[in-house]
């Protein structure tokens, strides 16, 4: 028996690590290989390029509105869900799901109509001189709508699990709202958001479809990396396309690495 | 009186929770409210602490009718069954907590925590986290921190419910001390008769979301006011309308025109204490409560046919028609 399921045991590491490797280690490796074959100056050089350094801003600025917003909005919201009954609760719940359920693509088409010149919004903003589409904000836009949903997804079941009562003991201790909200309850779900800011962040960085269909694509004005990445991929500039892919990892990479290192600082 | 409900009801959904609930506890006394789960009294205990609001009544703290006070401005200090413990704060995080909530001084704030958790034996512990400390230890963490800030009152629910029979004495026999100390107006909740008995001076009994009777613990058990009360607060048995404790059961071995005739089922040893458990002519089993002394002199054996002769009976409701009858 203690034979069989060591086999066992072994066998199922052999199977998930083949599929990591196959499947995760094995494509991302190559990009690092691809990127340094020719030594470290061909990726730099289409990094530092003009078009590259836009592409590196516009994305860290796309994350630094993006990922403040949702991580409000998305923690306001898990209090609602989960610590208000009422009903609107189940539409309120469905509704966030939406980015989950909806291709990139069409989020782009939907702001297209919205704030195109024959949109809704388009002519009355345009009269006002804001330029949604082909620009920052309907970028912004775009990824706001792609990440709305994982600080929320991520916060609720956390707040579902602290329950109450140290929310009605803060109360008894003379605690208004507010205070037991920083004091109490945020702390006590740190981790949950957390982790919500890491994936909001991570897909921000990353989105393609949405931000491709309203950015227009104009190369030093609304590229973001994971554009440019593309554009180089097109124009055959490898280097370029995989120091950029490899810098837009190390970027996601690093928010995982910035919350270990807090969570384990704190755990010691 | 300290506090005083009047008339409160309180429904979740189809369930009555409270159902004209009046009650008042003097000042400086140990109240406790006892009673069956589902009986109202954590409602009853929440809705004084402001964390229940209530569908009609009112609630008085020291005079002042605090029913539409939200919690954090009654003044009460409140102890849950489960601690609640601030899991990210340190015992001193925690103990220190409504003081920081006032903005007492770093230097104030230090010496009082350091006082309470002399109080209640903690200190030494003060840089500890909740779930570095025992179950009791916990608790008595969260009885320093509701004491901190000074209540005017202070509430415990069923504050010993989660912990071992052993440390629930200790903590039962180190509460009632710390009452004679402080003398804060304290109300607890419990399920547990004997913890009730023990601990508080007064207690109201409640059944079904209804005050079935308040008193002293030797009021309740010599003069219950109903069935209910009687069996809740010790043993009963029912010989028809009347109501008698095993204690007050005497066997003897002959008969005369009071006594009913019984046979001895099961004799159990408790120590001291033997339980005798018998069967009368109409069915009915009931046992009665003798000593270890008295079980040697009558000789009891199983199978036995002996003679019960019931002391002191109640009858509550359609008693007199009973007696009439008899």
């Amino acid at each position: 028996m203690a034979g069989s399921s060591r086999t066992s045991r072994l066998s199922l590491r052999a199977v998930a690590l083949g599929y990591l490797g196959a499947l995760l280690i094995a494509p991302v490796g190559m990009i690092f290989y691809k990127t340094f074959e020719d030594g470290l100056a061909p990726p730099l050089e289409a990094i530092t390029s003009p078009e590259g350094l836009h592409a590196l801003q516009l994305t860290l600025l796309m994350v630094a509105v993006a990922v403040p917003l949702n991580t409000v909005f998305g923690v306001g919201c898990a209090l609602l869900l989960v610590r208000h009954r009422w009903w609107g609760n189940r539409l309120v719940d469905a509704i966030i799901n939406l980015p989950f359920a909806v291709s990139p693509v069409v989020v782009g088409l939907a702001l297209f109509l919205l704030y195109g010149t024959d949109g809704w919004f388009g002519p009355l903003l345009a009269e006002n001189g804001l330029k949604v589409l082909f620009s920052t904000p309907g970028m912004i836009l775009a990824s706001i709508f792609v990440s709305l949903p994982f600080v929320v997804r991520e916060t609720v079941p956390v707040l579902q699990e602290i329950g109450t009562e140290q929310e009605q003991a803060a109360s008894t201790l003379g605690a208004n709202a507010w205070q037991t909200f920083w004091r109490v309850t945020l702390p006590a779900i740190r981790w949950g958001v957390g982790y919500g800011v890491v994936l909001t962040t991570a897909r921000v960085l990353g989105e393609f479809g949405a931000v491709s269909v309203v950015s227009g694509e104009i190369s030093g004005q609304t590229e973001t990396l994971p554009l440019f990445v593309s554009q180089q991929f097109e124009q055959f500039n490898l280097a370029g396309a995989y120091g950029a892919s490899i810098l837009l990892a190390l970027l996601a990479l690093s928010t995982l690495l910035v919350m270990n290192l807090l969570k384990r600082k704190e755990g010691a | 009186m300290a506090i005083s409900v009047e008339g409160a009801h309180k429904r979740f959904g189809d369930f009555q929770a409270l159902d004209n609930v009046s009650i008042n506890v003097p000042d400086g006394s140990l109240t406790a409210l006892l009673g069956p789960s589902g009986s109202g009294k954590s409602t009853l205990l929440r809705a004084i602490a402001g964390l229940e609001t209530l569908d009609a009544g009112e609630v008085k703290i020291n005079g002042e009718d605090a029913t539409a006070k939200p919690a954090q401005k009654r003044g009460v200090g409140f102890v849950f069954q489960h601690y609640a413990a601030f899991k990210h704060m340190t015992v001193f995080g925690n103990v220190g907590f409504g003081l920081r909530i006032r903005k007492w001084s770093k230097p104030q704030i230090e010496e009082r925590v350091h006082e309470l958790l002399r109080l209640v034996q903690l200190d030494g512990l003060a840089d500890r986290y909740p779930s570095q400390l025992s179950g009791g230890q916990r608790q008595r963490m969260a009885l320093a921190r509701a004491l901190a800030v000074e209540p005017q009152v202070l509430l415990l629910d069923e504050p010993f419910g989660a912990l071992d029979a052993k440390v629930r004495k200790d903590l039962r026999a180190w509460l009632r001390r710390l009452h004679d100390e402080m003398h804060v107006t304290t109300i607890f909740v419990t399920h547990d008769q004997e913890e009730a008995m023990d601990v508080a001076e007064q207690l109201v009994v409640m059944n079904q979301g209804r005050v079935e009777q308040s008193g002293s613990a030797d009021d309740l058990y010599d003069h219950p006011a109903n069935e209910f009360v009687m069996s809740f607060v010790g043993e009963v048995n029912r010989l028809g309308e009347h109501f008698v404790r095993p204690h007050d059961m005497e066997v003897v071995l002959d008969s005369d025109e009071r006594t009913e005739e019984a046979m001895v089922q099961r004799i159990v040893a408790l120590g001291f204490e033997i339980r005798v458990e018998l069967l009368l002519g109409d069915g009915t089993q009931v046992w009665a409560q003798l000593t270890r002394t008295e079980l040697q002199k009558l000789e009891l054996r199983e199978g036995q046919i002996v003679y019960l002769k019931p002391g002191q009976t109640k009858s509550f409701s359609g008693s007199a028609k009973v007696v009439a009858a008899a």
